[in-house]
C-alpha cells in the first residue's frame, strides 16, 4: 500500500480525501442546539438528536440531513390594532416563544423554519385580536391577569402542534394607544386631570390659610376680651390714650402726618392754664 | 536536491532534511488559520508567528550584516521555486527525503493538534462548556482543564460572572407605556443580568440577548399596568423594579435560559413631554398652597403674640390703676397729652365768644417751609372735651 502511495500519490490523496468525506458524512455530529431529520430521497425517515445530541450515523448519499433548530425561538407579531368591547383601540405588539418538538412533522408540514414562522405570524395576530377583542379596555391593560394570554397561547399551540412546534408562551411587549386622536385625547385627559388637581391643591391651601387666620383672629379676640373685659371704662380711657399717641406721634414705624392743633382755652387739658382763679 | 537550494553548498542528506523542515513547516503554518488556530487561546499568536514556535523549532537563522539581503533573495527564490514545484508535478514527492518530510510534517501537525486541543485555559469568571461530539458532557471551572482532542471534545468558553447591562428606553426618545389608571408614562430602565448556567445559555435560546430584551419589555409593561401613574412616578418605583425582576426571572426560567436577572433599575419615570407642563403646574400649585399656609401661619403668630402682649400690658397697667384709679388716670392723661402736644404746632385761641379769622393756608405753609413736604393733611381743629 505504501508502494501504491509512493507511485500514485495524487490518486491515493484523492481516495483518502474521499474516504474521509464519506466517514465524516456517515457520522454526523448533532450539536445540542440542533436536531436533524434524515430524508431518504425526499422521504423523511427518522429523526436524529431530538432527545440526545452527539454523534450519529447515516448512509451517505442515500440519506440527506435537514437541520432543524432545537432551541427556543421567537415569532414576532407586527403591530396590531385591537378593538375592545367598549370600542376603544389599542395597538398591541406581541411575541410568542416556541420550540420545535417534532421535527419530522415540522419538516413534512412546513419544510423549513422560515415557513413555519410565516405560518405562525398571522395566526398569532388573529388570535390576539380575537381574544383581546372580547375584553373591556381596562382589562386589556393587564391581560395576563385575566388569563387572556393563556387562551391565546392555547389556541396558537393547537395550530403549532400541527407543525410539530410547542408554544411556550405568548406575551404582549407593547400595548399603546394609537397615534392621533386616542393618544391626544389621553394626553388631554391627563392634562386636565392635572390642572384640576393643581386648582384643588391651591384652593385647599387657600382654605387652610383662611382657617388659620380666622383661628388667630378668634384667639386674639378672646385674649383681648379676657383682659380688657375686667374694666370697660378703664379700657376706654387706656385705649384712647394709646390711640392719641399713635395718631399724633406715630407708632414708631412711620412718621405721622404733620399736625396743627388749635386749642381752645376751654379745653380740659388747659383748664389749669387759665389759672385756678377763674 | 538542487531543486531545493540553489545557493546552498551541498550538505549531507540529514542536514538538508533538517534545514528543509524549517521553511516547510513555516509554509504549513502560514496556511493554518483553521478552526484550531485560535483555539490555542492563550498561546501568543502561535499560528501566525512560526519563528517563535512553541515546539522548540530553532529560531530563524540570524542574518549576518552584509549577507542579509542575499539571504532574503534566496528565501524568496526558494519560496518561488517550491511553489512552482508544488504547482507543477506531483513527481517531486516520489523522492525519498520528501516522503520522510511528509511523515514528519504530519506527525508534527498531529502533535500540535493534540497539544492545542486537549487542554483549555478557562479564565476566572468564565466557564468552559465541553461538548463531546456535539453533546454536552461537562462544564469546566476556571483554570486549566483537560479534554479529549478536538474533533472529539470541544470547549466553548462563556463569561458567567460579568454582569451585563441592557438599556431599554432612553432619555432622548420617549418610551411610552400605559399605566393601570390609563395614563401614559415615559420610562427608561436598565436590566442587569448574568449567566447562571452556561450550558443552558448556550443551548436553549436561539437569540439570548434579544430574548432578554423582549422579556424585559413584556414584564415591565405587565407590571406597570398594575400601578397608577402617581405610584409609578413616585413611591412605587422600588416595588415595580423588584416585581419586574421577579417576572423576568420566572419567564426566563420557563425558557430554561440559564440567566439570572440581577435587577431592574428605572432610570427615568416621567409623564410624557406633551403633558409635562401640567405636571409641573401641580408641583407649582403645591408650593403655592404651602406658601399660602405659611403666610397665614406667620400672620397668626404675629397676631396672637400681639394680642397677648397688649393684654399683658393692659393687665399690668390695670393692676396699678386699680390701686389708685383717679391719680393714675390723670397722670396717664397728662403724660399722653405731653407727648402728643410737644411735637406739634399749637395754636391757642383765648377769645371767648369771638370766632377769629384763621389763616389756614398760612398755617399749612409753615410745615412746608420747615422742609416737611411729604404729607399735608387738612389740620383738624381739636375741640376740647370740656367744651
Amino acid at each position: 500500500m505504501t508502494d501504491f502511495i509512493r507511485r500514485r500519490p495524487l490518486i491515493s490523496a484523492v481516495v483518502a480525501l474521499l474516504t474521509l468525506f464519506i466517514i465524516v458524512s456517515a457520522f454526523p455530529i448533532i450539536p445540542e442546539t440542533k436536531q436533524a431529520v434524515v430524508v431518504q430521497f425526499g422521504k423523511p425517515s427518522r429523526i436524529l438528536g431530538n432527545t440526545k445530541a452527539g454523534i450519529n450515523y447515516r448512509i451517505p448519499f442515500f440519506e440527506n440531513i435537514v437541520w432543524i433548530d432545537k432551541r427556543v425561538q421567537s415569532v414576532d407579531m407586527d403591530r396590531q390594532q385591537v378593538l375592545s368591547t367598549d370600542q376603544r383601540r389599542l395597538e398591541v405588539d406581541a411575541f410568542a416563544r416556541y420550540r420545535i418538538v417534532n421535527p419530522l412533522l415540522m419538516y413534512i408540514r412546513a419544510r423549513d423554519e422560515t415557513r413555519l414562522q410565516a405560518a405562525l405570524v398571522p395566526i398569532l395576530g388573529s388570535e390576539i385580536r380575537n381574544e383581546l377583542g372580547k375584553q373591556q379596555f381596562v382589562a386589556l391593560l393587564s391581560p395576563e391577569r385575566q388569563g387572556v394570554m393563556e387562551n391565546v397561547r392555547a389556541s396558537l399551540d393547537r395550530v403549532a402542534a400541527q407543525y410539530g412546534a410547542r408554544i411556550i408562551d405568548v406575551r404582549i411587549k407593547k400595548a399603546d394607544l394609537p397615534d392621533g386622536t386616542p393618544l391626544q385625547s389621553a394626553f388631554d385627559r391627563m392634562r386636565t386631570a392635572r390642572e384640576q388637581e393643581a386648582r384643588s391643591i391651591r384652593a385647599e391651601g387657600a382654605k387652610r390659610a383662611q382657617i388659620i387666620r380666622a383661628d388667630a383672629d378668634a384667639e386674639a379676640a378672646r385674649v383681648y376680651a379676657n383682659s380688657f373685659g375686667k374694666d370697660v371704662d378703664f379700657y376706654e380711657f387706656y385705649r384712647a390714650m394709646q390711640s392719641y399717641q399713635i395718631t399724633f406721634l406715630g407708632d414708631g414705624n412711620e412718621p405721622p402726618a404733620g399736625t396743627n392743633i388749635i386749642l381752645s382755652p376751654q379745653n380740659d387739658y388747659l383748664k389749669e392754664f387759665t389759672g385756678r382763679g377763674r | 536536491m538542487p531543486l531545493f537550494f540553489n545557493d546552498s553548498p551541498p550538505y549531507s542528506n540529514g542536514m538538508t532534511l533538517l534545514s528543509g523542515l524549517g521553511p516547510r513547516a513555516r509554509a504549513f503554518f502560514s496556511d493554518i488559520k483553521g478552526p484550531w488556530g485560535p483555539a490555542g487561546g492563550d498561546e501568543p499568536e502561535g499560528g501566525e508567528n512560526p519563528q517563535s514556535g512553541p515546539w522548540g523549532q530553532p529560531p530563524k537563522r540570524k542574518r549576518s550584516g552584509p549577507s542579509a539581503p542575499r539571504q532574503v533573495t534566496s528565501l524568496d527564490d526558494f519560496l518561488r521555486k517550491s511553489r512552482e514545484r508544488f504547482g507543477g508535478n506531483g513527481g517531486g514527492f516520489s523522492g525519498g527525503p520528501s516522503g520522510k518530510l511528509i511523515k514528519w510534517g504530519i506527525a508534527g501537525l498531529a502533535l500540535l493538534w493534540l497539544i492545542f486541543t486537549s487542554f483549555a485555559v478557562v479564565a476566572p469568571g468564565e466557564r468552559g462548556v465541553v461538548t463531546q461530539f456535539g453533546r454536552y458532557s461537562r462544564t469546566l471551572g476556571p483554570g486549566v482543564g483537560f479534554t479529549l482532542p478536538a474533533p472529539i471534545e470541544r470547549v466553548q468558553k462563556v463569561d458567567v460572572e460579568n454582569i451585563r447591562n441592557l438599556e431599554l428606553g432612553s432619555a432622548s426618545t420617549e418610551t411610552l407605556m400605559l399605566t393601570g389608571d390609563q395614563n401614559i408614562i415615559d420610562l427608561a430602565y436598565s436590566v442587569r443580568w448574568n449567566i447562571r448556567d452556561p450550558e443552558l445559555y448556550l443551548f436553549q435560546l436561539a437569540q439570548p440577548e434579544e430574548t432578554i430584551r423582549e422579556v424585559a419589555e413584556a414584564a415591565m409593561r405587565a407590571v406597570i399596568a398594575n400601578y397608577s401613574l402617581d405610584q409609578a412616578i413616585g413611591e412605587g418605583r422600588g416595588d415595580i423594579e423588584s416585581r419586574v425582576t421577579q417576572t423576568m426571572q420566572r419567564i426566563l426560567d420557563a425558557y430554561r435560559a440559564g440567566v439570572i436577572v440581577q435587577g431592574v433599575a428605572i432610570r427615568q419615570a416621567d409623564p410624557p413631554q406633551a403633558v409635562n407642563e401640567a405636571f409641573k403646574e401641580v408641583t407649582a400649585a403645591q408650593q403655592q398652597a404651602q406658601s399660602y399656609i405659611n403666610q397665614a401661619n406667620a400672620y397668626a403668630t404675629q397676631l396672637t403674640q400681639k394680642a397677648q402682649g397688649e393684654a399683658a400690658a393692659f393687665d399690668k397697667v390695670y393692676e396699678q390703676y386699680s390701686l389708685a384709679p383717679d391719680v393714675t388716670r390723670r397722670r396717664m392723661y397728662y403724660e399722653t397729652m405731653e407727648r402728643v402736644l410737644q411735637n406739634v404746632d399749637k395754636t391757642i385761641i383765648e377769645a371767648p365768644g369771638v370766632t377769629p379769622y384763621l389763616p389756614l393756608p398760612e398755617v399749612q405753609k409753615r410745615p412746608q417751609q420747615q422742609q416737611q413736604p411729604q404729607q399735608q393733611s387738612q389740620p383738624q381743629p381739636q375741640r376740647g372735651a370740656g367744651q
